[in-house]
C-alpha cells in the first residue's frame, strides 16, 4: 500500500531527456533520504535505545551474578535460570501469573461481552453507559488500587460494613495471600472490563442484520440469536480481545504494587522482577532473568497471534 | 422468552415475504422486557463503576472521626477540605502536581511531534527498506514497557538522570504507538492533494505542516489525548528512577503518601490524594471521551 503513495507521478514528462530526467530524479531522491531521517531518525533512536537494547541487555544480565549498584558481577551462564525454576518461588509465582491472568482475562471478557449487549439495545442512555464503563480503563492504577484498598479495609472499609449489616464479619483481604489475590483480580477486572464491553459492542454493531432478521422470522428467540450466531460471529473480536487482554494482563503491575506492596500471595512475573531488582534484594542478574521469562512468554503469545489470527482479525 | 406473552400474529400466507414485527412496540410485555434485560443491567454496570468513585470523592471530605467509626454515614457531614489541607503538608503534593504537569507536558509535546514526523516519512517520503521499518515499529509496540525497566534504569542512573526531569521523561519518548496510529491515518489521505502542492513547489515541511496536520487533526487529537493520559498515569519508571520527594509525580508520590498514612486514619487523606490524581483524567475523559476511546480499542475488529 505504501508503495502507492511514493510512487513516481505516472505522467512523467515524456519531453524532457533521459538524462536530464535522471538528474531531477536522484536530485530529489537524495533529498527525500535526508528528509526522511531528519523526519524519523529522532524517534527510531529513541525506539531502539529504550525498547530493543534492553531486550538483549536483559539477556546479558540475566547470565551474570550481580547486585544492583555493585561495581562486580561474575557470569553464572544458565546459573540464574537454574536457581528460579529450582526454587519453591517458581511455582509460587508462575502459579500466581497463571491464575491472575486466567481469571482476569475470562472475567473481564465475559462481564464485557454481557455490559456489551445491554449497551447494544436501543434504548436511552446507551451513550453514556459505555462511556461510564470505559471511565475506569483510562484512570490511574494507583489512584484507583488505593480507593479500592479503603473499600476492602477490613474494619473501616464499606465492603466490611456492607457485610455487618449483614450479620457477616469482613475477612482479612489484605494478610490472607489467597483473598489479597481474589481482591487484585476484581479490582483489575473493574478497571478492565470497559475496555471488552466496547471492544465487543464494535464487534456487535457490525454483525449483519439480515442474518438476525431471517434467524427472528424462523423463531429464534434472543437467547438462542445470541449463543447460535452473535458468539460464533464474534470470534475475530474475542480471538483479538483475547491476545490483548492476555498481554496487557501479564504486564498488570500498578494495581499490585499499590494494593499489596509486598506482593503476599500476589507476585507474578512482573512484580517479582520489580521485587528482585529493586526491592530489598537488589538482585539484577536474577531480576533480568525473570524479565527475559516474561518476555519469551509474551513473544509466544505474539506470535501466536500474528500466525493465528492475522488472517481473521482486520486492523485498522 | 417472549414468545409466552406474545400476541401472535398469524403469518399469513399471502403476505409478500416482507418483515413484519410480531411485537406490538409499546405493549407492557415490551416495556417490562426493556427495563429487565436492557436497564437495569445498564444501571448495575454504570453504579458498579461510578460508587467505588463517588466513594472517593465524599471520604476525601470527610474527617478522621467520620471514618473511624463502625457507625458508617454515606454523607460527609460538610465540606471539609480538612484532608486536602492535611495531604498537602503530609508530602509535597503541590510539587507532585507541578511534576506530573511538567512532565505530562514536556512528554506529550514531544511524543506527538515524533509521531507525526516520522509517520508522515513512512508514508510520504521516499526511503529504502521502509517495511522493515515499520514492522520494527510494530514489533515495539507489542514490546511492554515493564521488560526495559532494569536495563533503562541503570543506562540512565549512569548518565545521571535520576531524579531529573529528563531522566523520567527520556526512556518514554520514543513512540511506537502513535507512529502506528498516525500512519494508518495518513495512508487514507488522497495522494491527489499533496500533489497538487508538490507541483506547487511546496516541500516536504510546508505539506505536513500546512497540509498533512490541519487535515488530520482529529487523528493527531486521539494520539495526543491517549498519549496525555498514559503519561499522567505512567507509574513504574517514574517509581523507580526517582527517590526524592521533591521530584516525583502524583501517582508515585501517592504510594509515598500511602506509606506515611499507613494508619486507619490516613485513609480520608489519601482519598483526597486520589482525586487530585483521579479526577483531572476524569474530566479530560468526560469532555473529550470519543477520541480516547477510538485511539485505545484501535486494532479491534472493524469489519
Amino acid at each position: 500500500m505504501s508503495r502507492l503513495r511514493t510512487q513516481e507521478p505516472p505522467t512523467a514528462p515524456a519531453s524532457g531527456g533521459a538524462t536530464v530526467r535522471r538528474k531531477y530524479f536522484t536530485g530529489r531522491t537524495r533529498r527525500d533520504f535526508f528528509v526522511f531521517l531528519a523526519f524519523a531518525l529522532p524517534n527510531l533512536i529513541l525506539i531502539g535505545a529504550f525498547t530493543y537494547r534492553p531486550l538483549f541487555s536483559n539477556i546479558y544480565y540475566s547470565t551474570l551474578n550481580w547486585t544492583l549498584g555493585s561495581p562486580s558481577a561474575t557470569v553464572v551462564g544458565f546459573g540464574n535460570y537454574i536457581t528460579f525454576f529450582t526454587s519453591p518461588d517458581a511455582a509460587a509465582v508462575l502459579g500466581t501469573t497463571a491464575i491472575f491472568t486466567a481469571v482476569t482475562v475470562g472475567g473481564s471478557m465475559i462481564l464485557g461481552l454481557l455490559v456489551s449487549l445491554a449497551l447494544n439495545l436501543k434504548i436511552r442512555g446507551t451513550t453514556f453507559a459505555r462511556s461510564a464503563v470505559f471511565a475506569p480503563f483510562v484512570l490511574s492504577g494507583v489512584g484507583v488500587g488505593l480507593v479500592w484498598l479503603f473499600i476492602f479495609d477490613p474494619v473501616y472499609g464499606v465492603l466490611a460494613w456492607v457485610l455487618r449489616g449483614l450479620g457477616q464479619t469482613s475477612p482479612q483481604w489484605i494478610n490472607d495471600p489467597q483473598l489479597a489475590l481474589a481482591m487484585v483480580i476484581i479490582v483489575y477486572v473493574w478497571k478492565n472490563l470497559g475496555y471488552c464491553a466496547v471492544v465487543y459492542l464494535a464487534g456487535l454493531q457490525s454483525l449483519p442484520n439480515d442474518v438476525m432478521e431471517a434467524a427472528q422470522l424462523d423463531g429464534a428467540g434472543s437467547f438462542r440469536r445470541f449463543v447460535s450466531i452473535s458468539v460464533p460471529l464474534l470470534s475475530p473480536t474475542t480471538f483479538f480481545l483475547l491476545i490483548t487482554s492476555l498481554l496487557s494482563s501479564l504486564q498488570a503491575f500498578d494495581l499490585i504494587r499499590v494494593m499489596t506492596p509486598l506482593g503476599n500471595g500476589t507476585s507474578t512475573l512482573i512484580f517479582e522482577a520489580y521485587k528482585q531488582a529493586f526491592g530489598a534484594y537488589n538482585r539484577a542478574g536474577y531480576s533480568a532473568t525473570i524479565s527475559v521469562i516474561l518476555f519469551v512468554i509474551l513473544l509466544a503469545m505474539t506470535g501466536f497471534q500474528l500466525r493465528f489470527v492475522e488472517k481473521k482479525v482486520h486492523y485498522a | 422468552m417472549s414468545t409466552a406473552t406474545r400476541p401472535q400474529t398469524q403469518p399469513s400466507s399471502g403476505s409478500t415475504g416482507e418483515f413484519v414485527p410480531r411485537d406490538r412496540p409499546l405493549s407492557w410485555a415490551n416495556i417490562a422486557k426493556t427495563i429487565a434485560g436492557g436497564y437495569v443491567p445498564l444501571i448495575i454496570a454504570t453504579l458498579v463503576v461510578f460508587l467505588p468513585l463517588l466513594w472517593m470523592v465524599l471520604s476525601s471530605f470527610k474527617a478522621p472521626g467520620e471514618i473511624i467509626t463502625t457507625d458508617l454515614k454515606v454523607l460527609p457531614q460538610g465540606l471539609n477540605f480538612g484532608n486536602y489541607a492535611e495531604a498537602m503538608t503530609t508530602v509535597p503534593f503541590a510539587k507532585f502536581f507541578l511534576n506530573s504537569v511538567i512532565v505530562t507536558t514536556i512528554g506529550s509535546v514531544v511524543k506527538v511531534t515524533l509521531a507525526i514526523a516520522t509517520a508522515y516519512a513512512l508514508v510520504f517520503v521516499r526511503f529504502p527498506f521502509k517495511r522493515v521499518i515499520f514492522v520494527l515499529i510494530l514489533v515495539a509496540l507489542m514490546v511492554p514497557p515493564q521488560v526495559s525497566i532494569l536495563p533503562n534504569y541503570i543506562l540512565v542512573a549512569g548518565l545521571g538522570g535520576q531524579n531529573t526531569y529528563w531522566g523520567i521523561i527520556l526512556p518514554g519518548l520514543g513512540t511506537a504507538f502513535g507512529t502506528f496510529l498516525l500512519r494508518q491515518h495518513f495512508m487514507t489521505l488522497p495522494a491527489s492533494i499533496l500533489e497538487a502542492a508538490e507541483i506547487d513547489g511546496a516541500g516536504h515541511w510546508r505539506r505536513l505542516w500546512r497540509i498533512v496536520v490541519p487535515i488530520s487533526m482529529p487523528s493527531i487529537a486521539t494520539v495526543a489525548l491517549v498519549t496525555i493520559v498514559s503519561e499522567w498515569n505512567d507509574y513504574i519508571w517514574p517509581l523507580i528512577i526517582v527517590d526524592k520527594p521533591d521530584m516525583m509525580t502524583l501517582p508515585v508520590g501517592l504510594t509515598l503518601l500511602q506509606n506515611s498514612e499507613s494508619g486507619s486514619s490516613g485513609w480520608g487523606i489519601m482519598m483526597a490524594g486520589a482525586v487530585l490524581v483521579v479526577v483531572p483524567v476524569l474530566i479530560i475523559f468526560a469532555a473529550l471521551q470519543r477520541y480516547i476511546v477510538a485511539g485505545l480499542t484501535q486494532g479491534s475488529v472493524t469489519g
